[in-house]
Formats: structure tokens, C-alpha cells, sequence
């Protein structure tokens, strides 16, 4: 194992919550310092004090229990070493606390226990085009953000030509980058940060701008970077992007490290466990104000009708649609699509053509199709002639892989399995 | 690239841990981001007056407007004194250092919280955001400066020898604004009521400070208590002194200037002691 260049040994960082964060007037800050002079001098008269590092523990039991109530542990108990010139993905769900460790290592807010230790130049890239002033022109703001990412004149100078072919933004460098499209906004954005050469890079969930083509580039780009023996900590919910990337995981969970090892390991463990718990039923949001009704919500269920939004390799399950229509229909089709969660398209199931009259109507659909390990999204969307109006789901249907199944091992690393049934390796003579 | 790695590989390794109490400055650091400082002041000034038709033109416009009104009302109807100095120069040669101070507090104060989405995402020493806020008055300053001159040749006021300590005074006032700028600023990470306090806390501080009146108006026996009271006091007495030669620096200017002191160092303490929070709570 190569040498270490971040090492996090018990890394902790609390939050206050309530009111004292985000806006707050002077006068609830008085009313603080009168409470924390009460508590301090309290604190004096005691015989014996430790040196604790958390405050509160300090206090009379009863203000101990009032306050802790207001901390949350966004982090707790983080530790784990980075070898040189590895790339690794964070995962973890939403307020796991993923974004808090990068901000933690990226010196934006300082821990509350436990340190980390880093080796070399960081740069860190936790959202692009922070730092852009939209009345500066493109040139102007190449200079400047990459000032503030923490390069040198001297290398943007250098990479100049670089940053702008990249961003395929030449012939509007001298235009304001308020008059760019976002697209082009985005790119510029990208290319700075992207030409940033430090010996640790730390990226959050970047990829989520720009078209498909674009962040495939992002993509393409942080491949070659991690290539070149750059050490990589990078944070995403997109798994197919973490398993391209990264050779091995931390997984978070509630600000505790799950596991941290290879990337397929942990993947598939984290899908699992992410499965169970949700919900399998998702609310559908209201569509178009021209829709001729509202999709109500759908349902997933596995083979023997239990409602379930995660399922293994191999197995069938069911969907079921229901929506609401308040004007006929003639000729109507409703459908489900499964998407990556780059929206691409895996497959889309239709219902038979009717005319229908307003009312309620549910379809269901039996999704046969095998799909590999992944993640996919569910999008209903009901047809009338020419008109296809979409009702975008949060819903998430989870496919993992049989761990314990001997037969079923890893399929290819998205997109669909030709057959379940697996044909032998036959040695040829 | 080959400049940076080399330093890289000098670098100590970086520690990250809970921050608490009075930090030290890291001026090492601040030294490494000497070129954010000046990118910072660049955006600054190519921002101020972009899409305007008179552009740095305002620079010259706001003050020479302010002493059009002064000397209207406090010169020719309030028949003020002006220590024997053409009304138009003596008010202009108070505003001009006024606009600068005002300006760079103002601007300081409201730097960070103009910088929040930054704040949140990227790390650099956060000093640099307040510390270079003073860079875009500054130009508006030599602008402006331009037209004292033109009044000066005007009433034929030629400076003496004192115009040498011009840059002390500048720099004390540079001093004082940033270390109010300061406080203020990182007071404005928690509470949004330094923002509507500071346009009002100008106006009156413009009023406490000699600008309309000579500082002879506060009575001998105060002058130091006015120096301490209001530091600005003593700038402006500098300034006028330097540039018309009227009534030199007294103790007023040394109490001014000690308290210009106290006001920048625990500006900059507090600062750092606040630092670790502002991520979070801004």
C-alpha cells in the first residue's frame, strides 16, 4: 500500500440546531451570552473540571440534556487513510453526510473532534462556477476563478488555451458570462476547475450539470486525471459514475462510516440496504397545467404482490399506475418508463390503446426485462394522440446483486442482462 | 506547475482540527494568496463601473456633488468657519477622505456576506475577501483626487513640506476602515443587522467627524477625548494640515492613532477568532 495522503482519524463535526443557525437578530445573541456567562461561572465553582472537548458535557445534567437536543452529529466517528494516487467514491443517501466530510477536508468548516491529516496540494471542486462574476467576461473570469481555486497566474496563463478549447467557448471570450447560455456557462465553469493540477482533488456530485455529451467529458476528464496518480475524493449518487471512477468506497450512513473498501463490494451492499425501508409507493407530482389529468402514483410490487422497491438480479416485478382523467380520452395509452439515472431511457412499457372516458384507472405492468445491478427511476406518462404528457416520480427501483446466490454473479455494470439463465464456459479441446 | 509542486513538496502536512480560541495569523499563507488579493482588487475595480455611461466618472461626480451642497449650505447659508480656506477646498479636502473611509467600511462590512456562495465551497485564507475590499475606493480616491488638485491650483494653495506626511495619514485611515470593516464584517456573518446599522452609523460618524467644521470647534480641553472618541478626528486633521497647511496635528492626531491601532489588531483577531464558524452559519 502506498503512503498515505489523507489520513481522518475520529473526525466529528456537530451542528447547532434551531434558531441559532441562518438569520438571527443581536438580540437572541444577548440573551446567549447572559446564559453562557450563567453557565460558565457555574462551571468555575465546580471542584474538578476535565478538559472535555464537548461543552455541553460540562453542564448540570438537566441544561445537558436541554442542550444536546440541539446538537446533531453530522459526523461521528470518521476515520480512514487514503493512499497516494487512489480515486475514491463517497456514498452514502441524502444527509449522510457525504458533503460535510468534503467540506471538512476542504478546510471550508472545521471539525468538532478528530482531525485529518493531508499530504499535497488539495484542490477542492464542490460546485462549478462559484466565483464567477457575471459582469466579467469570459477571460476575465478564467483569471479569476482560478485565482480563487488557487492557481498561479502563471498556470492559468499556461493552461489558457487549454481551459478555452475545453469549454469550446472561444469566440465569446470577451462577452460578459451573464449573456452565456448555461450550458456555455457551465462548460467555461467546468474547464477551470477541471484544469486545476492539484495532487489531491476533491469533487461533489459536479457531474449533475450539462447535457448527457458534456458529462461524459467531465467524466472522461476526472478518468484521466485519476490515471496521471492524482489521489481523487469524489462524492455522487450517481453509481454508475462512482464505479467508472473509483477503485474503492466509503459508504456514510446517518454520519457514520458504514464500511469503506472495493467499489463493487460496497455498492452492491449500499443498494441493498438502501432498498429496504423506502417507500414503494410514489406520489406522481402534477404534470403539465395542459395535462387532461393527473398521474396519482405508482406502486411497486415483487412476484407474490408484496410491495417492495428493491429487488435482485433476476427477478420479476410488477408496476402498477394509477391516474386520474377529468376530461375523455379517445385512444389513450398509458406507460411507464424505467430511466438511468442520467435519464437514459432503458425501456418503456405501454398499455393497449382505449378510448376513456373521465374517471380513474390504474394499469399494470409486469417488468420482465433483466436488468443489472443499478438504480433506475420511474417516469408514467399517458398518450393521447400526439400528446405525451410526462408525470416525473422520485420513485427509485433498485436492483442488487444475490450475494448469496452462487449462480448469479456480477453482471456488467449497467444497462440490462441478455438472459438470466447463464450459459457454462466450456473448455475447447 | 514545476514552481508550485516544488513548494508542494515543502509544504508541512496539512492538519485539520477543531478550531478554538484566538487563531494566530497565518501570514505565510495570506503571503502564498498574494495573487487572489490582487485578482480580487482587479474584479473590483473592472466591476464598479461596468455597463455605466460615465464610468469612473463617478469616482468624481459623488464627491464634487457633496461639496457643491456643503458649501451652499454650511459655507454660504450657514456661514460656517472654514480656518480661512476657500469654502469649496476646505469641505472637498475633508470629503475626499471621508469617501474613502465610508466606502471601504461599507463595502468590508458587506464583503463577506457578498462572498457567501465562495464561502461555503471553496477554501482560501478568508481574510483576503475583507482585506482587498479596500483596493476599488482606493482608485476612486486618486480619481478624485485629481479634482482637490484642480481646486488647489485653482485657489492657488500649494502644498508645503507637511504633503509628505499624506501617505502616514492614509494609511492610518486605510487602517482604521479596514479594522472597523473587520469587526463589522464578521459580526455580519451572524447578525444581519450590521447592514442596516452601517449606512446610518456613516451618516452620523460623518457628522462627528471635522468635515463641515474646523476641528477647533471641539474645545482644547476635549480635544484628546475627541481624537479617542473619533479616530477619524485625527485623520481629517491630518489630512487638512497636510494638504492646506491650516492648524498642525495636536495630541488629538496620537490618541487618534493609538486607538486606530487597537481598532485593526483586534479587528483582525476577532476575525480569525470567528473564521471557523462562518461556513456555517452565515
Amino acid at each position: 500500500m502506498a503512503e498515505a495522503v489523507i489520513r481522518v482519524s475520529d473526525l466529528g463535526k456537530r451542528y447547532r440546531l434551531g434558531s441559532y443557525v441562518g438569520d438571527k437578530t443581536l438580540r437572541d445573541s444577548f440573551t446567549r451570552l447572559y446564559t453562557s456567562m450563567i453557565g460558565q461561572f457555574s462551571k468555575r465553582r465546580r471542584p474538578v473540571s476535565t478538559a472535555a472537548s464537548d461543552a455541553s458535557e460540562q453542564l448540570s445534567p438537566s441544561s445537558a440534556a436541554a442542550n444536546k437536543s440541539e446538537y446533531i452529529w453530522a459526523l461521528k466517528n470518521i476515520s480512514f487513510e487514503i493512499p497516494r494516487g487512489e480515486a475514491v467514491g463517497i456514498i452514502g443517501r441524502n444527509g449522510s453526510g457525504k458533503s460535510t466530510l468534503l467540506k471538512v477536508l476542504s478546510r471550508i468548516t472545521a471539525p468538532s473532534e478528530g482531525y485529518a491529516e493531508i499530504r499535497g496540494r488539495v484542490g477542492s471542486l464542490l460546485e462549478v462556477g462559484t466565483g464567477f462574476h457575471p459582469d466579467l467576461t469570459g477571460r476575465e473570469n478564467i483569471y479569476l476563478n482560478g485565482a480563487i481555486l488557487g492557481m498561479r497566474k502563471s498556470e492559468i496563463e499556461a493552461r489558457f488555451r487549454d481551459i478555452v478549447d475545453f469549454a469550446e467557448v472561444g469566440r465569446f471570450l470577451d462577452t460578459p458570462v451573464k449573456r452565456y447560455s448555461s450550458g456555455m456557462y457551465v462548460r467555461l465553469a467546468f474547464a477551470v476547475a477541471a484544469h486545476l493540477e492539484p495532487e489531491i482533488l476533491i469533487v461533489d456530485e459536479v457531474l449533475a450539470v450539462g447535457d448527457a455529451r458534456f458529462q461524459q467529458k467531465c467524466l472522461g476528464k476526472m478518468g484521466s486525471v485519476a490515471n496521471e496518480g492524482r489521489t481523487i475524493l469524489f462524492v455522487s449518487h450517481n453509481m454508475n459514475a462512482v464505479r467508472r471512477l473509483c477503485s474503492s468506497v466509503v459508504l456514510l450512513e446517518s454520519g457514520r462510516m458504514v464500511e469503506y473498501g472495493p467499489t463493487d463490494q460496497i455498492i452492491g451492499k449500499y443498494l441493498v440496504t438502501s432498498g429496504s425501508g423506502e417507500s414503494s409507493t410514489f406520489l406522481l407530482p402534477p404534470g403539465q397545467e395542459s395535462a387532461p389529468g393527473r398521474g396519482s402514483f405508482l406502486r411497486v410490487y415483487d412476484e407474490h404482490g408484496t410491495p417492495q422497491s428493491h429487488f435482485f438480479v433476476g427477478e420479476r416485478w410488477t408496476i402498477a399506475f394509477e391516474f386520474e382523467i377529468t376530461v375523455p380520452l379517445t385512444r389513450a395509452v398509458a406507460a411507464v418508463s424505467l430511466m438511468t439515472i442520467d435519464n437514459i431511457a432503458i425501456v418503456t412499457y405501454l398499455s393497449a390503446s382505449k378510448d376513456v372516458p373521465a374517471g380513474k384507472y390504474k394499469v399494470v405492468f409486469h417488468c420482465d426485462i433483466p436488468l443489472s445491478v443499478c438504480e433506475v427511476q420511474l417516469v408514467a406518462s399517458l398518450f393521447e394522440n400526439d400528446h405525451r404528457y410526462y408525470f416525473e416520480s422520485s420513485g427509485m427501483v433498485t436492483i442488487a446483486e444475490r450475494v448469496k446466490d452462487s449462480e448469479v454473479h456480477r453482471g456488467p455494470s449497467t444497462g440490462l442482462l441478455a438472459s438470466t439463465a447463464r450459459p457454462p464456459i466450456e473448455s475447447i479441446v | 506547475m514545476e514552481v508550485s509542486s516544488v513548494r508542494n513538496h515543502a509544504n508541512p502536512t496539512l492538519m485539520i482540527r477543531p478550531e478554538r480560541g484566538w487563531i494566530p495569523i497565518n501570514v505565510r499563507e495570506l503571503w502564498q494568496y498574494r495573487e487572489l488579493f490582487l485578482t480580487y482588487a482587479k474584479r473590483d475595480i473592472q466591476v464598479r463601473y461596468r455597463q455605466t455611461v460615465i464610468g469612473m466618472g463617478w469616482a468624481v461626480v459623488q464627491p464634487v456633488t457633496t461639496m457643491i451642497v456643503f458649501t451652499l449650505f454650511f459655507g454660504v447659508l450657514g456661514n460656517l468657519p472654514t480656518q480661512d480656506v476657500p469654502a469649496p477646498l476646505f469641505y472637498f479636502s475633508g470629503i475626499l477622505p471621508w469617501t474613502l473611509f465610508a466606502e471601504t467600511v461599507s463595502r468590508t462590512s458587506n464583503s463577506l456576506i457578498n462572498e457567501a456562495g465562495i464561502l461555503q465551497k471553496i477554501y482560501f485564507p478568508r481574510l483576503v475577501i475583507p482585506l482587498s475590499s479596500v483596493f476599488s475606493p482606493l482608485v476612486d480616491f486618486v480619481f478624485a483626487s485629481l479634482v482637490l488638485a484642480s481646486l488647489m491650483i485653482y485657489y492657488q494653495y500649494y502644498p508645503a513640506i507637511s504633503l509628505l506626511f499624506l501617505p502616514v495619514f492614509l494609511i492610518l485611515e486605510i487602517l482604521l476602515a479596514l479594522g472597523t470593516g473587520l469587526w463589522l464584517c464578521a459580526i455580519n456573518i451572524e447578525y444581519r443587522d450590521v447592514r442596516y446599522i452601517v449606512p446610518f452609523m456613516l451618516q452620523i460618524w460623518m457628522f462627528a467627524s471635522p468635515i463641515v467644521y474646523p476641528v477647533t470647534f471641539v474645545p482644547a480641553r476635549y480635544q484628546t477625548a475627541y481624537g479617542l472618541i473619533n479616530p477619524m478626528a485625527g485623520i481629517l486633521e491630518g489630512f487638512k494640515w497636510s494638504l492646506l497647511g491650516v492648524a498642525p496635528p495636536s495630541y488629538l492626531l496620537f490618541a487618534s492613532a493609538f486607538i486606530i491601532i487597537v481598532i485593526f489588531v483586534s479587528g483582525v483577531f476577532y476575525f480569525r477568532y470567528r473564521e471557523s464558524i462562518f461556513a456555517d452559519v452565515i
